[in-house]
């Protein structure tokens, strides 16, 4: 027997000495909340609010005002050179002052590490945000481009659109196709390693900065 | 498939993770290296402050949800569930990754497990990889297994960071370097990291921004990662990674290759299940609503990540935890760490008394059941079965009744293995021939007076120096009998009325 052959073999063998307990799928109980009555108003409002409890930096912006918002979070970041996928809507990015480096869709188009490393920061869109846990979900959907883009710069600019907030786990895992590269993100990279002490800042981006656009 | 004669008559019991190879048997026994470990100060000082803060931690992040209870019924019932159908979500799993571009690879035991990912980073050229922090890879002992054949293995969680360059062991799930505080940790940064500038604070933000440089050069050459796996979701086949730092992300995404150790007990049958886990798992180990940093990848995508991915399905004696109905539940732990940081015992002993990578209370029932319970005899002792564990379990292990459980089974095993009874079963021999006549007892209750003699001092009796005395009161003070017994006290009580 190979060894698939004889692991599988070994399970039929300890179900046949201990027969589990017959539990169907559906059967299994979640009586756990999967909806929610809050409004957007109040989701955001909470969305914030962990945001900021995990060290996060929050701004909000109407529609019109989005591009000008990300150039000031920028701009008094200091930042000179900054990464945006080729899937950015454009106009998001038009009126930086700054270097913008586009990473491409074709090998060829795409950015080294080391350059990667060499920038001030990166600026995406994110798929879905989780208003109770403080969580952005990126999909690897054209606005975020590759998983790389937004680990290896140290300043990362992620913006939440109307309609992107759901209220907990349950409905934001619904939203998503599971099959994409997906990342979630909580908070800047962080560690407890240290006397379970929370410190910001280890291998991922240290400063997260949310954009939140309100519907006008 | 040939038929061998094992096949036609009864199949052999599956068999346990095999002795010499890995890391779930200590040196000692548990009484032994616990009481060492007690006596080291600092230890107890740095363990008691770290579980303090993260049990507070978690009862706010816990409190925050009113459905909690409903989310750990919900995650023993998709345990129990999976288990009883494993061979199905296996196959499942393993045909989802396939079609998505992964190689599935299937390992009986430890040593078949480290023999394929020596095979698979030799066929890459690479003599170094990168290590997401795994509870399966240090179970098998893959770190020694690659470094005895010339490759280097990099540890890049901070915690595990610690633990390598200080040549030490692991003494938490979660926390592996739980047991050294911040002067420690610069000491050990400051001797072996070798490029650390020598006036680093022991500020943890310094100490974490010294690791974030040592590693950074590492990560971005690195051609080979390896991890473990929280979560594997037989449906799509999508494997799921939960950390804090950013290390885990860094491996399973800038290397071409990325070979995954995941145990087979790790599965979920559907993606919706992750929404149960991802609100169970964070909440109960770290004390957080969610952890930073979450990856999810299902095999290879072009363009983006590892362009070549192996997925490593480890038994390594999970089958015989499956064989025992009494002790299996252990299967379903999601390795939070939440009953660690509650135990008494723990909190004072830390992990390293355990011998096993699997400490704490989970550890005292996983590990025994892993290697056959004769090869970690004492740990289903190490506890005081106060319950904390069950209380905290996310998925609802009755971590103290499967203590008991093996304990049982240590006896008997013990009896059968033994032609001159045990010290406990001598005694409940004596007992019972004396408990079956009123007049034997009462004086045996009487002699009990006796007893007052010792603990006259701090009215109690501490370590008494008689064989079966010993081993009771090695660890516990025992009360000083009263003057009188209960039975005098009733009869010169009721004397009047006669």
């Amino acid at each position: 027997m190979n060894a698939r052959e004889e692991v599988l073999a070994r399970i039929a063998t300890a179900h046949r000495v201990a027969p589990p307990p017959n539990l169907t799928y559906e059967d299994i109980k979640r009586g756990y909340r999967t909806t929610s009555d809050s409004s957007v108003e109040v989701l955001t409002e909470l969305l914030i609010d962990r945001l900021v409890d995990y060290r996060a930096l929050v701004r909000q912006s109407s529609v019109d005002d989005l591009g000008a918002t990300i150039a000031t979070a920028l701009e008094e970041r200091g930042a000179r050179t900054v990464v945006a996928p080729a899937g950015l809507d454009p106009s998001w990015t038009a009126s930086l002052s700054m270097n913008v480096l586009v990473d491409g869709l074709s090998p060829d188009d795409q950015l080294s590490v080391s350059k990667l490393d060499a920038v001030d920061g990166v600026i995406t869109n994110c798929a879905v945000a989780i208003a109770e846990t403080g969580t952005l979900i990126l999909n690897g959907s054209p606005g975020q481009g590759r998983r790389v883009l937004t680990l290896i710069p140290d300043y990362h600019v992620c913006v939440v659109l109307p309609g992107q907030i759901v209220a907990d786990v349950p409905q934001a895992l619904a939203r998503l196709e599971p099959t994409r590269p997906l990342t979630m993100i909580s908070g800047p990279s962080a560690t407890s390693d240290i006397e379970l002490n929370r410190v910001e800042g280890v291998h991922g981006p240290r400063t997260l900065e949310v954009i939140i656009v309100r519907s006008d | 498939m040939t038929t061998t004669p094992v096949m036609l008559g009864l199949p052999a019991m599956p068999p346990h993770a095999p002795d010499g190879v890995g890391n779930l048997r200590g040196e000692e026994r548990f009484p032994v290296a616990a009481r060492r470990a007690l006596a080291d100060t600092q230890l107890r000082r740095n363990l008691g402050k770290a579980t303090t803060t993260i049990r507070t931690k978690r009862a706010q992040v816990v409190a925050e949800l009113p459905d909690w209870e409903e989310l750990r019924e919900a995650g023993r019932q998709l345990k129990v569930h999976t288990m009883a159908h494993l061979p199905d979500y296996l196959a499942q799993l393993e045909s989802a990754v396939s079609a998505r571009g992964g190689v599935v690879h299937w390992a009986r035991d430890a040593a078949e497990a480290n023999a394929q990912v020596i095979d698979l980073v030799r066929g890459k050229g690479a003599d170094e990889v990168v290590k997401v922090k795994s509870m399966a890879t240090q179970e098998i002992g893959l770190n020694e297994a690659l470094e005895a054949v010339g490759i280097a293995a990099i540890e890049t969680d901070l915690a595990e960071l610690i633990v390598q360059l200080g040549h030490d062991k692991p003494s938490h799930i979660l926390v592996p370097a739980i047991h050294r505080n911040r002067a420690e940790i610069r000491e050990i940064f400051l001797r072996e990291m070798g490029d650390v500038d020598p006036a680093l604070s022991d500020e943890p933000t310094a100490l974490a921004g010294a690791a974030r440089q040592h590693l950074r050069r590492k990560f971005l050459s690195a051609k080979v990662a390896i991890s473990g796996a929280n979560f594997g979701v037989a449906e799509t086949g999508t494997l799921a990674v939960v950390e804090s730092e950013g290390n885990g992300r860094m491996c399973l995404t800038l290397p071409e290759t990325l070979i995954t150790i995941m145990g087979i007990e790790k599965l979920v049958p559907r993606w919706q299940d992750l929404e149960v886990f991802l609100q169970l798992l964070p909440r109960s180990s770290t004390g957080e609503r969610m952890n930073p940093y979450t990856s999810m990848w299902t095999g290879v995508t072009p363009g983006d990540g590892p362009q070549e991915f192996h997925l490593i399905l480890l038994d390594n004696g999970r089958t015989a935890v499956l064989s025992d109905a009494e002790g299996r539940d252990a299967l379903n732990c999601i390795r939070c760490s939440a009953c660690l940081n509650v135990c008494p015992v723990y909190e004072r002993t830390g992990g390293h008394a355990y011998g096993s990578v699997y400490p704490g209370p989970i550890g005292a029932i996983l590990s025994p059941q892993l290697t056959g319970i004769e090869d970690n005899a004492s740990l289903p002792f190490a506890s005081s079965l106060c319950g904390a564990c069950y209380d905290v379990c996310p998925v609802k292990i009755n971590i103290p009744e499967i203590l008991v459980h093996l304990r049982a089974e240590h006896t008997e095993t013990y009896a059968e293995e033994h032609r001159v009874p045990s010290a406990e079963a001598s005694a409940m021999g004596a007992a019972a021939w004396v408990m079956s006549d009123p007049k034997r007892w009462t004086l045996v209750l009487r002699s009990g007076r006796l007893g007052r003699v010792l603990g006259r001092k701090r009215d109690a009796i501490g370590e008494v120096p008689l064989p079966l005395a010993k081993q009771w009161t090695d660890a516990r003070d025992f009360a000083r009998p009263p003057k009188q017994t209960f039975r005098d006290w009733w009869a010169a009580e009721h004397r009047s009325e006669r």
